[in-house]
C-alpha cells in the first residue's frame, strides 16, 4: 500500500443549463479512482456550484498509481429518472509520483463530453503521498522521469545515456468490441479515451521498470503512439531514450556572467547541454583505429542484402522461420560482438550489456557538445504487414467463415498479440541496424517509428541516422580526461560529424568524397542527409530552409495479400522519387546537407503518398553543390534545344536567386581541393531503404541512378517535364519569412519572445475522373504549397519570423479525400541581430578553418561579444524602415497597426479600470450582483497586483505551447512532467456545429485549452515539445455525423523571463500558486 | 480538387481587427473577400484570392464561434478555450458593442421588442446597415438592457460591470437603456435634426436628477424609472402660470435680470408668457405616461420652437432658462 491519493472538489462554473424548466444545474461529482468511488453532495440550481468537498483519499498500489487515471465525472442530479452525465476530466496523477516535478495539482480544468466538447470547468485539488517503500520497485517504476524532449532537458545534466527502451501494449479496440452496437456513442468513446489513458499509463510503467533495469532515471525523447487497427484492436506503443540525469542544482549555475538578456537567448538553440563541465572536456572522438576497425567489409555488405530478403512476407507464422532467419542468428551474435568491441568496456554483467545493446538506437535529435562523432547517414525501413491474421488457429478459424464481431475471449489473444507486433518491430529495428552497420557505424541517432494504416494493410516504417558515438556517455564509469584531450585535438568541433565513418576504399554504396572543406584532413562526402536537429557546433553558412518532396502514386484497390504486394511494389519506386525531388531541390536552393529529414508514406484505398520533409543548410565543411542540368534526348530540334537551353537559365536564375536569398556566400577555396566542379557520374546516396514485404524483384534497389549524371535530368519524356516543372514552381515564402522543420533555423539565432504555435488541418476532395498520377501529384503539391501560403498570410503581422519544426502529417482517410496537418510554431527574431550574426557566422567559419585549437572556448565567447555591440536598439527609425522594406508591407499599414496596438491598449486598461470599480462597488455597501460567484480570499490581492503591474498581470494564466525544446528569451526552471492526453470528439449534429470546419476547429481550440489547463493546474506556464501525434478525422455528413481522435504530448514546465531570472527563487512560489490565482480571476 | 476543410487554430487566437469589422458590419463571407482584394492587401503580401477566401473564413468561424462569449464578456475573460491577451479582448468587446449612429437614433426610445426587431429590415434599408450588423445592435441593447434591468445601483456601473465597456461606451449604453425603458418618442420628424448625443446628454442629467436614484433612495431600476413623486410634485409649478400676478412677477424678476444681457430681449419679453406656460405645461402633464414619451416633441414643439424662429442664439437660450428657474426661487411659496 505505498500511496495514499487526495482529492478535493472545490467548485464548478460556466457549468451548462440541465433542467430547462428552470434554467438551472443540479451538479454533483463523481470520483473515481481505479474500483474505488466517491460522491460529492448535490449543489442544487446552480451552475457556479461550491461543493467544497472533504479530501477523498484513495488508498492504492503505486503501481495503479502509474496506471490508473483519477477520473472526475460530474453529472446532474434527476430525482426521477437517471443522472444525465455533463462531462468528464482525466487527471494523469503521474507527474506528482516524481519528487522533483509538481506537488500538487491544483486548478481548473475544462469539464469535456465528448458528444458536447467542454462545458464548463471544475476545480479540483490533488495531492499524493507516496510512502517510502523500499521495494517498491517491483511491479511499478514511480520516480522515473519521462520526457518528450528529443535532447537532454534544459535543467539537467546527463550523466550517462543508456541506449533504446520501447515497449508496446494491444487491446481490443471498444469501438469494435459486440457491446458498441447497444451502446451510446459517448460510453463508447469514453471507454475508448479511458482505455488508452489505461494503456499508456501502463506503457509508460513498463518503459520505467526497463529504465530502473538499466539504473537511469529518466526516458528523454520519449514518443508514444498509438495504431487504431481496427477490427484486430489497439495497439500502444512508445520508444524512447534510457538516461541518467542530473539535476542542474541551481538555475543560477548556469546564469554566466554575461547578463545580455539576448545572450541567453542566444545560448539556448546552441548549447544543449547547459553544463559548462562539458565544455570544457569538449567533443571527442573513440579511437579512431576503433572506429574504423568496423568498417564494412565484404560480410557486410552481403548481409545488408541478405536482411532485406530475409524480410518474410508478413502474416507468416513464427518469425524467424525459413533458412534467412538461420542465416540471421550468427550474424547477430556477430554484430553485437562488434558493437561490444566498438564501445568500450561497460560496467555490469556481459548478459545484461547485451540486452541492453540489442538496438543502439537513441530518439534524441540533438546531443550534448562531443557526443556525436561522426553521421554516416539516413537508415531507413519499411514492411507491410497484413492486420487481421492473427497467428492464433482458433481465431483464423472464425475469421475465415464471418466478419463479423469477434466473440472471443480476448485476453487469451492478448498475450499473444504484443508478440506478433514486436516481432514486427524487431525485425524493422533489426534492419536499421544492420544498414547501420554497412555505414560503418554502430548506432543510430535522431530514431523514430511511424505507421500508416489502411484497413488491413499496415505499413511499419522506422528511420534514423547512422553515427558514430563518444562512448564517454555510454558508459557508466569515469574517462580519463587527458586521453581525450590529446583525440580531440585531431578534431575540430564544427566538421567532425560530417566526415564519413565508413571505410574509403570499401564504401557500402557508391559516393564521391572530397576532403573537408574546413579541416582538409578527413574525407567527407558532397551531400548528407540526417534525421537529426543540426549539432549546435556545426559551422553552417547562411540560413536554411524547409525542403520538401511530395508524392502521390496511384493504386489498384485490392484485398489482403494483393494489395499488400501491390503496396510493396510500389515503395521502391516512391522512395526513389522522394529521394531524387528532395536532391533536386538541394541542389536548387545551393545547399549540401539535410537535417530533420522525415519520409512519410501513407497509404490509401487507392493511392500511396509519400511526403518527405527536411531542412536544407549549406555545411561548410561539405563541398559546394553543383548545379542542375538539364539535357535532352533530341538535340537535333533546334527549337527544342531553344526550350531546354531556356530551362536550364531559369534553373540557373533560381539557384542564384536562392543563394542569395538565402545568403550563401562560401568563401573562396582554391582550386586543388575542390577537384573536379564538374558533377561526378554517380549520384551518391545517403539513404538506404529497404523492402520488406519483398517480392523477389525488389531486393536491393540502388538508389544511385546507375551511370547517369546524377545532376543532369534528361526531359525525354513528359514525366521529366513535370518534375522541372514542379521543381520550379516551389514559391520561395514571402521575405521576412524563413521555414524549417528542424528546432532551430540555422543560422539565425537572435529569437526575441513572440511565439505563436498553431495546428492547422486542411482536406481536398480529389475529383473522382480519371485520377493520372501527374493530377494527383498536382493536386498533393498545391495542398501543401497553398497551405504555406495561408500560414505565411496568416502570421504576416510576426514578420520578421521564422517558422520552427513544421510538421506536416499526411492522411488520406477516404477514397479521395486528402488530410494535412500541420503544426509549427512561429518565432519572431531581431532582423538586425540577424545580419550581424550572420556576418560573425561567415567569420567565424573562416576563423574555423584556420585555427582548431580552443574552437569551443571561442565559441561562447563570440556570442558574447556578437550580442553585446548589437543589444542596445539602433534607431527607431532605421530599424522600422528596415523592418517594413523587409516584411514587403507598406509602412502606411504597419503605421496602423501601431495606433491599433495603442487602442487595445487603452482597451485594456478600460478593462482594467472597470474591474476595479467593480471591485469596488462590491466593498461598498450595495450587493448588486445576483452571480453567485464568490471572491476567493486570493481575489482581491491577485486584483491589486492586476492594477498595480498591467504588463506582469498579462502573463497571469497564459500558457505558452511550443514544439520546440525551448522557449526564446526564457529559461526553464523546472519540469512537471510529461501531458499525454486523448481525446475523442464525435458530433450528431454536424451542420448546427459549422460543419466540418467548424467542428474540427472547435476541437482543436478544446485540445489546446484542456492542455493548458492540465499545465496551468501543475503549476506550468509552458508546454514544450508539444506534438500532436494523431488527428483522425472521419466524417459522414449524409448523416450529419463526424467523429475525431486527438492525440497530443508535450512536457509540462515552469519558465522565467531572462528579465525575471534574478528573481527566480522568488517566482517559484508563485507560480505554484497560479492556479489559485486564476480562480481567483474569475471572481472579479 | 476541393476543399472539404480547412482551419487554422493557434495557442493564441489570431484576431484580424480588419475582418472583425468586416464581420461585425455584417458582411458574408464573399463580401468580405471581395472588400478585402479592394483594399489592396493582395498586392501587399503577394498572397491569392484563395488564401484571403480561406483567412477569412477562418476569422468567421472565430469569430462566430466567440460571439457567444461576447454575449456575457465576463465569460470571455474567464473562459479557457480562447486564450486571447487582455487587449485583444478589450477590443473585441468594445467593437462588439460598439453602433451606428444611424442605427441607434432610429431605435432610440423603441420598446425593445420582438415587434421593434421586425422592423430591421426597414431600419436596415433606411440607413444602409447590413440586417446583420442591425440584428447585432439590437440584441446587444436588448441584452444589455436585460441585464441592467431590475437592478440596483448606478446604471452605468451596472453596465461596465456586466459588460466591461469603456467609460464613455457604457454611457451611451445608459443612455440608450433610459431611452428604452421610458420609451421617449424621437423618431418624429420634428426631432430629426437631435443626434443620439444630444439625447444621451439629456439621458444622463434626467438619470442625475429626475430618477429615482437621484435622491439616493437604493431600489430597483434606481436609475432608469423617472421619480414618480417627483413628477408629482412638478403639477405644483402650474401656479406660475395659472396665478397672474406671479407670472407677472417672475417675468419681471427674469426681465430685469436679463436686460442688456440678451441679445433677443424684446422678443424675450414678449414672449415670455407664451414660454413660461409652454415649460410649465410640459412639465405638469409628466404625470401620464403618454406625455413622458412626448417630453421631447413637446419640448421642441412649446420652447424650443418659439425660439428658433425669433433666431435666439444659444447663448441666450442658456442664459434665460438659467434666470428663468433661478429666478423661481425668490417667488413666493418656492423660497
Amino acid at each position: 500500500m505505498p500511496g495514499k491519493l487526495k482529492v478535493k472538489i472545490v467548485a464548478g462554473r460556466h457549468l451548462p443549463v440541465m433542467d430547462r424548466a428552470s434554467d438551472l444545474t443540479d451538479a454533483f461529482v463523481e470520483v473515481k479512482f481505479g474500483n474505488t468511488t466517491f460522491k460529492t453532495d448535490v449543489y442544487p440550481k446552480s451552475l457556479n456550484p461550491q461543493w467544497n468537498s472533504e479530501w477523498f483519499k484513495f488508498e492504492v498500489d503505486d503501481e495503479d498509481l502509474q496506471d490508473e487515471p483519477l477520473q472526475i465525472t460530474v453529472l446532474d442530479h434527476d430525482t426521477y429518472s437517471a443522472n444525465d452525465a455533463i462531462g468528464k476530466v482525466y487527471i494523469d496523477i503521474d507527474p506528482l509520483l516524481y519528487s522533483e516535478a509538481a506537488t500538487v495539482i491544483s486548478g481548473w480544468f475544462p469539464i469535456y463530453d465528448t458528444i458536447h466538447g467542454i462545458r464548463g470547468e471544475i476545480n479540483v485539488v490533488v495531492k499524493v503521498d507516496l510512502f517510502n517503500d523500499l521495494n517498491r520497485f517491483r511491479q511499478s517504476s514511480c520516480g522515473v522521469k519521462f520526457f518528450c524532449t528529443t535532447s537532454i532537458p534544459k535543467c539537467y545534466r546527463a550523466v550517462i545515456i543508456h541506449g533504446f527502451v520501447e515497449e508496446l501494449v494491444v487491446n481490443e479496440d471498444p469501438e469494435y468490441q459486440w457491446i458498441d452496437r447497444i451502446r451510446t456513442p459517448r460510453a463508447s468513446n469514453e471507454a475508448r479515451q479511458r482505455l488508452i489513458s489505461l494503456m499508456s499509463g501502463e506503457l509508460q510503467r513498463k518503459i520505467g521498470l526497463k529504465v530502473l533495469e538499466m539504473r537511469g532515471n529518466a526516458v528523454v525523447g520519449y514518443l508514444q503512439c498509438f495504431d487504431l487497427e481496427g477490427e484486430s484492436g489497439l495497439v500502444v506503443r512508445a520508444i524512447g531514450t534510457a538516461c541518467t540525469l542530473d539535476k542542474l542544482s541551481s538555475p543560477a549555475a548556469f546564469l554566466p556572467a554575461c547578463n545580455s538578456p539576448s545572450k541567453e537567448m542566444k545560448e539556448i538553440p546552441f548549447n544543449e547541454d547547459p553544463n559548462p563541465n562539458t565544455h570544457s572536456s569538449g567533443p571527442s572522438t573513440p579511437l579512431k583505429n576503433q572506429t574504423y576497425s568496423f568498417s564494412p567489409s565484404k560480410s557486410y555488405s552481403r548481409q545488408s542484402s541478405s536482411s532485406d530478403t530475409d524480410l518474410s512476407l508478413t502474416p507468416k507464422t513464427g518469425m524467424g522461420s525459413g533458412s534467412a532467419g538461420k542465416e540471421g542468428g550468427p550474424f547477430k551474435a556477430l554484430l553485437r560482438q562488434q558493437t561490444q568491441s566498438a564501445l568500450e568496456q561497460r560496467g555490469g554483467s556481459p548478459h545484461r550489456f547485451c540486452r541492453r545493446r540489442e538496438f543502439p538506437f537513441f530518439t534524441l535529435t540533438a546531443f550534448p557538445p562531443g557526443f556525436l562523432v561522426h553521421v554516416g547517414g539516413v537508415v531507413s525501413a519499411r514492411s507491410v504487414k497484413l492486420l487481421d491474421r492473427i497467428h492464433n488457429p482458433a481465431f483464423v478459424g472464425i475469421m475465415s467463415n464471418t466478419r463479423s464481431y469477434k466473440l472471443l475471449d480476448w485476453n487469451s489473444f492478448n498475450s499473444d498479440e504484443p508478440e506478433t507486433r514486436d516481432a514486427w518491430w524487431a525485425e524493422i529495428r533489426q534492419e536499421i541496424k544492420s544498414h547501420a552497420k554497412a555505414l560503418g557505424c554502430h548506432a543510430v541517432v535522431g530514431y523514430s517509428e511511424s505507421t500508416s494504416i489502411c484497413e488491413e494493410v499496415c505499413i511499419l516504417s522506422a528511420s534514423g541516422t547512422a553515427a558514430v558515438l563518444n562512448p564517454r556517455f555510454l558508459q557508466d564509469g569515469t574517462v580519463e580526461g587527458c586521453l581525450e584531450q590529446r583525440l580531440e585535438e585531431n578534431l575540430p568541433a564544427g566538421c567532425g560529424f560530417c566526415h564519413i565513418p565508413y571505410d574509403e576504399l570499401n564504401m557500402p554504396f557508391p559516393a564521391h568524397l572530397t576532403y573537408c572543406y574546413n579541416c582538409r584532413k578527413q574525407k567527407v562526402p558532397d551531400v548528407l542527409f540526417t534525421t537529426i536537429d543540426l549539432p549546435t557546433d556545426a559551422t553552417v553558412i547562411g540560413k536554411g530552409c524547409l525542403i520538401q518532396a511530395r508524392l502521390c502514386r496511384l493504386k489498384k484497390k485490392a484485398q489482403a495479400e494483393a494489395n499488400a504486394t501491390a503496396i510493396s511494389n510500389l515503395l521502391p519506386f516512391m522512395e526513389y522519387e522522394v529521394h531524387t525531388q528532395l536532391m533536386n531541390k538541394l541542389k536548387l536552393k545551393g545547399m549540401n546537407a539535410l537535417f530533420g529529414l522525415r519520409i512519410q508514406i501513407t497509404v490509401g484505398e487507392n493511392m500511396l503518398m509519400g511526403l518527405a520533409s527536411a531542412t536544407g543548410v549549406y555545411l561548410a565543411a561539405l563541398p559546394t553543390p553543383g548545379g542542375i542540368q538539364i539535357a535532352g534526348k533530341t538535340p537535333n530540334d533546334g527549337s527544342y534545344e531553344q526550350h531546354i537551353s531556356h530551362m536550364q537559365k531559369k534553373i540557373n536564375d533560381t539557384i542564384a536567386k536562392n543563394k542569395e536569398l538565402y545568403e550563401i556566400n562560401p568563401p573562396e577555396i582554391s582550386e586543388e581541393i575542390i577537384g573536379s566542379p564538374i558533377p561526378e557520374p554517380r549520384q551518391r546516396s545517403r539513404l538506404l531503404r529497404s523492402q520488406s514485404e519483398s517480392s523477389d524483384e525488389v531486393t536491393e534497389l540502388d538508389l544511385s541512378h546507375g551511370k547517369k549524371d546524377a545532376f543532369v535530368l534528361e526531359i525525354d519524356d513528359t514525366d521529366a517535364m513535370e518534375d522541372v516543372h514542379s521543381l520550379l514552381t516551389d514559391v520561395p515564402p514571402p521575405s521576412g519569412f524563413y521555414s524549417c522543420n528542424t528546432e532551430i533555423m540555422p543560422g539565425i539565432n537572435n529569437w526575441t519572445s513572440e511565439i505563436q504555435m498553431f495546428t492547422s488541418v486542411r482536406v481536398i476532395r480529389l475529383s473522382s475522373l480519371n485520377l493520372t498520377n501527374q493530377a494527383l501529384n498536382k493536386n498533393f503539391n498545391d495542398l501543401c504549397e497553398n497551405l504555406l501560403k495561408s500560414l505565411y498570410f496568416k502570421l504576416r503581422s510576426m514578420i520578421p519570423c521564422c517558422l520552427c519544426h513544421v510538421n506536416f502529417t499526411v492522411s488520406l482517410p477516404e477514397d479521395e479525400l486528402i488530410q494535412v496537418t500541420v503544426t509549427a510554431v512561429a518565432i519572431t527574431f531581431d532582423k538586425n541581430q540577424a545580419l550581424q550574426t550572420t556576418k560573425a557566422h561567415v567569420e567565424k567559419s573562416l576563423q574555423r578553418a584556420s585555427t582548431d585549437n580552443e574552437e569551443l572556448l571561442q565559441f561562447p565567447l563570440e556570442l558574447c561579444s556578437d550580442s553585446l555591440p548589437s543589444h542596445p536598439f539602433p534607431p527607431a527609425k532605421e530599424h522600422l524602415e528596415s523592418a517594413s522594406s523587409n516584411s514587403g508591407i507598406p509602412a502606411a499599414q504597419r503605421a496602423t497597426s501601431v495606433d491599433y496596438s495603442s487602442f487595445a491598449d487603452r482597451c485594456s486598461s478600460w478593462i482594467e479600470l472597470i474591474k476595479l470599480k467593480a471591485q469596488t462597488i462590491r466593498r461598498g455597501s450595495i450587493k448588486t450582483t445576483v452571480t453567485v460567484e464568490k471572491t476567493s480570499p486570493m481575489g482581491e490581492g491577485n486584483f491589486r497586483n492586476r492594477s498595480a503591474a498591467p504588463c506582469a498581470n498579462s502573463t497571469v494564466g497564459v500558457v505558452k505551447m511550443t514544439p520546440l525544446s525551448f522557449i526564446p528569451g526564457a529559461k526553464i526552471t523546472k519540469y512537471l512532467g510529461i501531458i499525454n492526453m486523448f481525446f475523442i470528439r464525435e458530433t450528431t449534429s454536424l451542420r448546427e456545429e459549422g460543419g466540418v470546419s467548424g467542428f474540427l476547429h472547435a476541437f482543436i481550440a478544446e485540445v489546446f485549452a484542456m492542455v493548458r489547463a492540465h499545465v496551468a493546474a501543475l503549476g506550468g506556464n509552458a508546454v514544450v515539445s508539444y506534438i500532436m501525434k494523431q488527428c483522425v478525422f472521419m466524417e459522414n455528413p449524409n448523416k450529419n455525423q463526424a467523429q475525431c481522435l486527438i492525440n497530443v504530448s508535450g512536457d509540462a514546465v515552469v519558465f522565467a523571463r531572462e528579465s525575471e531570472l534574478e528573481v527566480v527563487s522568488t517566482q517559484q512560489p508563485a507560480a505554484n500558486c497560479q492556479p489559485a490565482c486564476t480562480g481567483g480571476e474569475v471572481t472579479t | 480538387m476541393t476543399s472539404e476543410l480547412d482551419i487554422f487554430v493557434g495557442n493564441t487566437t489570431l484576431i484580424d481587427e480588419d475582418v472583425y469589422r468586416l464581420w461585425l458590419d455584417g458582411y458574408s463571407v464573399g463580401d468580405a473577400v471581395a472588400l478585402r482584394v479592394r483594399s489592396g492587401i493582395l498586392e501587399q503580401t503577394g498572397a491569392t484570392a484563395a488564401v484571403l477566401q480561406s483567412d477569412t473564413m477562418d476569422h468567421y468561424r472565430t469569430f462566430h464561434m466567440l460571439e457567444r462569449l461576447l454575449h456575457a464578456p465576463p465569460k470571455l475573460l474567464h473562459q479557457l478555450i480562447y486564450q486571447i491577451p487582455p487587449s485583444r479582448q478589450a477590443l473585441l468587446i468594445e467593437r462588439y458593442y460598439a453602433f451606428d449612429e444611424a442605427f441607434v437614433r432610429e431605435v432610440l426610445g423603441k420598446k425593445l421588442s420582438k415587434g421593434t426587431k421586425k422592423d430591421l429590415d426597414d431600419i436596415s434599408t433606411k440607413t444602409g446597415i447590413t440586417l446583420k450588423s442591425c440584428r447585432r445592435q439590437f440584441d446587444n441593447f436588448k441584452r444589455v438592457f436585460k441585464v441592467v434591468e431590475e437592478m440596483r445601483g448606478s446604471l452605468v456601473d451596472n453596465i461596465q460591470q456586466h459588460f466591461l465597456l469603456s467609460d464613455r461606451l457604457a454611457r451611451d449604453y445608459a443612455a440608450i437603456v433610459f431611452f428604452a425603458n421610458n420609451r421617449f418618442e424621437t423618431g418624429k420628424k420634428k426631432l430629426q435634426y437631435l443626434s443620439f448625443g444630444d439625447f444621451a446628454f439629456c439621458a444622463e442629467l434626467m438619470i442625475q436628477n429626475w430618477t429615482l436614484g437621484a435622491v439616493d433612495s437604493q431600489v430597483d431600476d434606481m436609475d432608469m424609472d423617472l421619480d414618480k413623486e417627483f413628477l408629482q410634485d412638478l403639477k405644483e409649478l402650474k401656479v406660475l402660470v395659472a396665478d397672474k400676478d406671479l407670472l407677472d412677477l417672475h417675468k419681471s424678476l427674469v426681465c430685469t435680470a436679463l436686460r442688456g444681457k440678451l441679445g433677443v430681449f424684446s422678443e424675450m419679453e414678449a414672449n415670455f408668457k407664451n414660454l413660461s406656460r409652454g415649460l410649465v405645461n410640459v412639465a405638469t402633464k409628466l404625470t401620464h405616461n403618454k406625455d413622458v414619451r412626448d417630453l421631447f416633441v413637446d419640448l421642441v414643439e412649446k420652447f424650443v420652437e418659439p425660439c428658433r424662429s425669433d433666431h435666439w442664439p444659444l447663448s441666450d437660450v442658456r442664459l434665460f432658462l438659467n434666470q428663468y428657474s433661478a429666478s423661481v426661487h425668490s417667488l413666493d411659496g418656492f423660497r
